[in-house]
């Protein structure tokens, strides 16, 4: 069921067992039919490591959302609480324990927290006078959770708002424990290589993590061969810009939640032959994505213009396919066509699907509206009047566009100029807060913080050099059969992929210089491998680098780390980790404070 | 070497063996008569509790304890009650059981650990006998009463007393008694004499030995085998019987010619046991009674005591210890006067190789021949494991080396496990070391439990030369030792904190798995607290420092500790015991030296406790945060009022953090709210809390312009945003008349365009037409398109020159547009040739 994560270069699988394995003896040790008490956020990563099937093999009988007030009433032995270690579950909980013991006495109480058990909370739990409720109090140790055969993501939605706005590096130690667990599994990384505070900060606490445990050395033949930690405050400018890839642009207009995305239901109304069906469905059309789906892994990392060929080209693959039953003339040629028809159809259906996204999408991307916002956001990123307030932004603002559209413009464009001229940085500021209201302030103090919208403060701008060196802006991007990653933005090659690939080759020697003007410290270090697991090189095999962006990464980037490890001449396989898979909407809203207005 | 059979015993069809062990070396004065004795099994130590009934308080009874080879480890003079009873716990502490039930435990060096009592009742009746007995639940003990009652505690480490049920018609002390395990049941069988009972929680029940001859007479003594499967009952006219335990089967029926009962009375077996037997001892003699009713007799000089073990038993003496048991099956079968077992011949191959005589390969053949040469090497291996002589252990394992090169696919794992342990076997055999384990006994009590036996007796470096040299990873061999090492240093009062540190740091360095912590915390129980924290420092994982340093009230180093470890849940633990530990400067000053610590202090608060969040700001003179903090407080007021006067310290502050925008701009907020409440209380506008372009275009809405025009110019609203704004606004209301005044108002700052896209987005082709003609000429194309005339953007297109408009209109078209078409393609043509 989750053979997709299996067919990689790295079998992500063993990880997934690992914590099915885990799950399973938790829910073993709570005897009893049970009922579990889920924080929300937690489901959809939980749903990427077991399903409710291998729940209800264990008795859970009853799933609810944790609310406050009185548990819903249900005939089992043990209520769990699965939730994240945050002291505001702790009080909800605290209030479901209460009104429940009023009802009934028979219920046991278990906690089990996600990733990490905290005093903290325990501690809340004891102010709050139930502690003494809970049969268990057990963590469960989900760090890295295995989104596909070459991606893991910690969906930790705060951790770049924590590291650089609120200088909390909670997330950063359980990257450092996710990465441990990854080690246990699949070896000891031999080489760690970094760019960032965060990053240095990870390493820092591995090699030490690693220290505390030696002698428990595991002899697992390592399975990586380098560890690159990227901190996002590296490559700012990336996720600001809109992705043109498929799977990009699914997410950054629909939204992919944990694997799932949902669609507007209208395209995708059943068509019947014979029947007239009028009648709309009104519910969103959820659909699964991932690597499982055949025609998905072809095409979802493709530029957008190059999809509609690849649909066309598999259309025609498939009706020819089942023209094929015309041919079948002896039994055994109609049995074997019989035998691939489940196959069939389900690519047909997936065609169907894709081809219905594709319109949804392509009617959006045709228009004036996305074609002016890309044109400034090229603008900026070959650096054309990047010192002047764009007009195009002006006037978005007097329309009253969404605000997170303009903040990432605008973002972008001081980005891109190495923070904007005080007069232009002021102008902005103040055309926000009178549009969007004085609320926002927090909000542009918070990006300000971040560094991603900021005055100038030296009269130097670095980023074109960079954009040179790094050969960030390629002319003549080729979208339909691509040479470089730069396709993935049609023109833009993302930093933060550049930075990899250059570091698998020619090193990053070769561009110290732009390494300087980058935020913080670049390293690399070595780990000691015990004796005879150095691994013996075929001719010809590939490395294995895991990629691990701290503070989010975009499926652009994803696509053109893909797109690397399939590059015939590059020699290094890329699998991907993150703290959250985000875009640039996302990010920017994980960012934004709004106060709750009292006034009525 | 020869002669090795020659202290073989024939028993029934198996042999006994006596071998001697060690010479002791200790020096008794009179022998061990006269003394309470309890030696451990698996070559434990021994105690000695000498004339235990002397009271007098001038000359007290000695406690001496002992190596299994008679090493003395510590003696000291008992100052305590009458004991009655010593025995060995399966952790080798020494239980001492005194007259009136109380039961005191010491160590092996002889520290009093603590103590426990076998009930109140006891105290007036005493204890009249005690046992000591293991099972699977650890070490117990079993008393009976000055009033015939019995007591017992399965496992004094988990003190469960349990007053057994009376014995009826018992009127004085049983004759004998021994305890059971049985079926996860501790139980005591007893003989009054005539009767035998069965004593569990909650019955009594009489039983009878099923076959015991009738004349058999009363039940004096019995024996438990080591496994508590077999039981040997002695009667007072000399019958030895012997049994399953459950009493439901016998084995044999013994007369030993003996009418006094034996002083000791042993089970000798061993797994797989050819010919069981029980060892009984008299004054001067020692009488081995097979179950096949064979017995071998050996005199005794001195008073000598038996150790049952799992597979023989010792005999101590005050010169010498002896191991008497079964020959193993194995050995019999090599050793055996002309045998022909393969092993017997591969042995006499290997010797007559050695002579180099050619008589080697006729051995060698022989066993070929049956293809045994495998069976003929597995057997000298397995036999020289069971050997106590070196001589003979190497002389086995040659031969068994010899053979193996014969054979091609022969795993050598037996004989190099087999070669390893014996090595470690010798070594701990030693007089000096005293533990003369059989390989048997080894295998069953496992390495792991053999490391930790040496390090509780503090042979530290023989511990670690044995890790080593079997290659245990560190985590469970090296490493395991140093720690004990380590936690033993720490407890030597004679030398300084720095020189302890430095020793425990030289010998443990980063071994992997030690952890200083535990170490430290050793020293922290014995009062050394500086040298705890010396210690402390080595420590890698901070995260273990931290509760230690906590419970030495070094808070601050705790904190620095836990900031270290990255684990953000210990720092805020830290953090939340500093806060009630400390007042609140101190502790604000604290965290202000650990930025990290305060930084995750700050967000509890800001989820918690937003008054604090504001002295911490203020404490550190953080004016911008502080203004922002007003300003998120400034949305929790209900009153406009309250409002402000939040918002105004919000200015102050971010005047006083030199940002000069952001004081403007709440200056400007200010304004408006008040502004808006002004017209909410006039005109009811509904205004308070919008935007500025929000409030305008609500004034606009309601047709208030010249509010509107006044918020424009009050708040320098650029123009371009103005326009667009009143634009929008104007065509909503459709008030085109207005529309019209106002684009001529003045020249428009956002072009004509915008005019014509709105015109049509309000459906308006005819108020569209009006502005296309303002338009740049840029824009020309575009504004006609917009109102769908085509002619009209060919004209401009056309007029312009430019291609690439001429294309869009072109792509416009449709396909009745003949004319057009070929016009647009004529003028394309013609600008193309320039």
């Amino acid at each position: 069921m989750a053979a997709h994560l299996s067919y990689g270069r790295v079998n992500l699988n063993i990880l997934r067992e690992a914590a099915r394995k885990e799950l399973r003896e938790f829910l073993d040790k709570c005897a009893g039919s049970k009922a579990i008490v889920w924080d929300e956020y937690l489901t959809g990563p939980f749903g990427m490591i077991a399903q409710y099937s291998l729940l209800k093999e264990h008795e859970v009988e009853k799933m609810f959302t944790l609310k406050s007030g009185r548990l819903p009433s249900a005939d089992v032995k043990n209520i769990i609480f699965f939730v994240r270690p945050r002291l505001e579950l702790m009080d909800i909980i605290a209030e479901n324990v209460f009104s429940e013991d009023k009802m009934h006495s028979s219920r046991d109480f278990h906690i089990l927290f996600v990733p990490r058990r905290s005093m903290l909370c325990e501690q809340r739990l004891k102010e709050q006078g139930v502690l003494g409720s809970f049969i268990n109090i057990d963590e469960y140790i989900l760090d890295l959770i295995p989104y596909d055969g070459d991606l893991l993501s910690m969906e930790y939605e705060s951790a770049f708002r924590e590291c650089y706005l609120e200088n909390d590096q909670t997330s950063l130690y359980h990257t450092a424990k996710g990465l441990m667990t990854l080690q246990a599994l699949y070896g000891t990384i031999p080489q760690i290589y970094g760019k960032g505070e965060c990053a240095r900060h990870v390493a820092n606490m591995m090699l030490r993590m690693k220290r505390e445990f030696a002698g428990s050395q595991n002899q697992i033949l390592p399975v990586f061969d380098t560890l690159l930690l990227l901190d996002r405050n590296v490559d700012l400018l990336t996720p600001l810009a809109t992705q043109l890839t498929y799977e990009g642009l699914i997410d950054e207009i629909y939204g992919i939640n944990n694997g799932y995305v949902k669609l507007p239901p209208e395209k995708f109304a059943q068509k019947k032959q014979g029947e007239a069906s009028k009648d709309l469905p009104t519910e969103p059309k959820k659909l699964q994505l991932n690597s499982a789906e055949e025609l998905y892994a072809e095409i979802r990392d493709k530029n957008f213009n190059a999809v509609g060929a690849a649909l066309s080209k598999k259309a025609k693959i498939i009706s020819a396919a089942f023209e094929e039953r015309h041919n079948a003339k002896t039994v055994g040629e109609i049995k074997q066509f019989v035998s691939q028809l489940p196959h069939m159809q389900a690519a047909r259906s997936s065609l169907a699907n894709h081809t219905s996204i594709a319109e949804l999408i392509k009617d959006i991307t045709t228009s004036e509206a996305f074609f002016d916002n890309l044109t400034v956001e090229q603008e900026f990123m070959t650096g054309v009047d990047t010192d002047k307030v764009n007009t195009y932004i002006e006037d978005s603002i007097a329309q009253k566009d969404p605000l997170i559209k303009i903040l990432r413009l605008v973002c972008m464009q001081s980005v891109c100029n190495n923070g904007l001229k005080q007069k232009v940085f002021d102008y902005y500021k103040r055309e926000i807060l009178q549009t969007y209201g004085y609320e926002h302030m927090l909000t542009l103090n918070n990006l300000e913080k971040a560094g991603l919208l900021k005055p100038q403060t030296s009269s130097r701008n670095n980023y074109p050099t960079i954009r040179k060196t790094l050969k960030l802006w390629m002319e003549d991007a080729n979208e339909q059969n691509p040479n470089d990653i730069s396709y993935v933005y049609s023109g833009y090659a993302p930093l933060s992929i550049r930075l990899t690939q250059v570091l698998a080759r020619p090193g990053w020697r070769s561009i110290e210089e732009v390494l300087k003007m980058l935020p913080g410290p670049h390293f690399e270090e070595r780990q000691q491998l015990p004796a005879g697991l150095h691994k013996k090189r075929q001719q010809g095999e590939n490395r294995t680098t895991l990629v691990f962006f701290l503070g989010g990464v975009s499926y652009a980037e994803i696509a053109a780390l893909r797109f690397l490890s399939q590059m015939e001449d590059s020699g290094m396989e890329y699998i991907i980790a993150t703290t959250k898979l985000m875009n640039g909407t996302t990010w920017i809203k994980s960012l934004m404070d709004r106060p709750e207005s009292q006034t009525p | 070497m020869a002669f090795i059979t020659a202290t073989w015993n024939p028993l029934g069809e198996a042999f006994y063996r006596k071998s001697e062990l060690y010479e002791m070396c200790w020096s008794i004065r009179d022998g061990l008569r006269d003394s309470l004795v309890a030696a451990a099994p698996y070559g434990g130590p021994i105690a000695l509790l000498r004339e235990p009934h002397r009271r007098s308080p001038s000359s007290r009874p000695q406690l001496e304890i002992y190596s299994a080879s008679g090493v003395s480890i510590t003696s000291f003079p008992w100052k305590s009650g009458p004991v009655v009873q010593l025995g060995w716990t399966v952790s080798d502490e020494l239980l001492c059981v005194q007259e009136d039930g109380s039961v005191l435990i010491y160590d092996l060096f002889g520290s009093f650990k603590r103590h426990f009592s076998m009930g109140q009742e006891v105290v007036q009746n005493q204890v009249l006998e005690a046992k000591v007995f293991h099972s699977p639940y650890g070490t117990g003990v079993a008393i009976v009463t000055g009033s015939f009652r019995f007591t017992l505690a399965t496992n004094i480490d988990d003190l469960k007393l349990r007053r057994l049920p009376e014995v009826p018609g018992l009127q004085g002390k049983p004759s004998c008694w021994v305890v059971l395990t049985q079926d996860r049941q501790t139980k005591v069988l007893l003989s009054t004499g005539p009767e035998l009972y069965i004593l569990d929680n909650t019955s009594c029940t009489a039983v009878c030995p099923p076959g015991l001859s009738p004349q058999a007479g009363s039940v004096v003594h019995m024996s438990v085998s080591f496994s508590y499967k077999y039981l040997a009952l002695f009667t007072d006219t000399g019958h030895l019987w012997t049994g399953s335990s459950h009493l439901q089967e016998k084995l044999s029926e013994v007369d030993t010619k003996k009418s006094t009962p034996p002083k000791q009375m042993v089970w000798c077996r061993r797994p797989k046991s050819q010919q069981p037997s029980v060892v009984l001892m008299w004054d001067k003699l020692l009488m081995v009674a097979g179950v096949c009713n064979d017995t071998i007799q050996f005199p005794i000089e001195d008073p000598c005591v038996l150790v049952g073990e799992l597979d023989g038993v010792r005999i101590i003496s005050s010169t010498n210890q002896e191991l008497l048991q079964e020959v193993p099956l194995v050995c019999q079968d090599i050793f055996k006067i002309a045998s022909m077992a393969p092993g017997a011949l591969l042995l006499e191959a290997h010797r007559e190789y050695e002579k180099s005589s050619q008589k080697a390969d006729e051995y060698l053949r022989e066993i070929k021949e049956q293809s045994m040469l495998g069976e003929a090497v597995r057997q000298c291996v397995e036999a020289a494991g069971h050997e106590y002589d070196t001589n003979t252990q190497k002389s086995l394992l040659r031969a068994a080396s010899f053979g193996k090169c014969f054979l091609t696919d022969f795993s050598p794992d037996p004989f190099v496990s087999t070669c390893r342990e014996l090595r470690v076997l010798n070594a701990v055999r030693e007089s000096s070391v005293g533990l003369p384990l059989t390989h048997t006994q080894f295998k069953q009590m496992t390495l792991q439990v053999l490391i930790d036996r040496l390090v509780y007796r503090q042979f530290y470096p023989l511990a670690i030369e044995i890790c080593r040299y079997l290659k245990i990873p560190d985590y469970q061999g090296v490493s395991r030792v140093l720690k004990h090492w380590a936690s033993c240093k720490v407890q030597q009062k004679d030398l300084s904190d720095e020189a302890i540190a430095r020793a425990v740091c030289v010998k443990v360095g980063d071994s992997p798995g030690v952890s200083y912590s535990h170490i430290a915390a050793k020293a922290y129980e014995c009062g050394r607290t500086e040298l705890a924290i010396k210690l402390l420092d080595f420590e890698a994982r901070s995260g273990e420092q931290v509760p230690l340093l906590l419970k030495m009230k070094r808070s601050q180093l705790a904190l620095s500790k836990a900031v270290e470890s990255g684990d953000t849940d210990l720092v805020y633990t830290v953090v939340t015991y500093l806060k009630n530990e400390m007042n609140r400067g101190d502790f604000f000053m604290t965290l202000r030296n650990q930025p990290v610590a305060l930084s995750l202090y700050r967000q509890f608060c800001k989820l918690q406790e937003q008054e604090t969040l504001k002295d911490l700001y203020n404490q550190d003179d953080d004016h911008q945060e502080l203004a922002n903090y007003y300003v998120t407080a400034s949305y929790r007021e209900k009153r406009l009022e309250s409002r402000l006067s939040l918002l105004q310290s919000a200015v102050d502050e971010y005047n006083k953090a030199k940002n000069e925008f952001a004081a403007k701009a709440t200056e400007d907020e200010m304004r408006l709210l008040r502004f808006q409440r002004k017209l909410d209380d006039e005109k009811g506008a509904g205004l308070l809390g919008l935007s500025l372009q929000a409030t305008m275009e609500a004034l606009l809405a309601l047709g208030l312009h010249k509010q509107a025009e006044q918020l424009y110019r009050d708040f320098r609203v650029p123009d371009k945003r103005y326009w667009w704004l009143k634009l929008k606004s104007l065509a909503e209301k459709e008030e085109w008349e207005e529309l019209e005044k106002f684009s001529k108002s003045k020249k428009s700052p956002i072009g004509y365009l915008a005019f014509v896209e709105v015109c049509m987005k309000c459906n308006n082709k005819y108020e569209a037409k009006k502005y296309v003609s303002k338009v740049t000429p840029e824009q020309k194309v575009k504004a006609h398109l917009a109102i769908s005339d085509l002619e009209g953007a060919a004209d401009a297109a056309i007029e312009r020159k430019n291609e690439s408009e001429m294309g869009v209109v072109l792509s416009r078209c449709s396909v009745s547009d003949r004319l057009l078409i070929d016009r647009l393609n004529r003028a394309r043509a013609s600008a193309a040739k320039k």
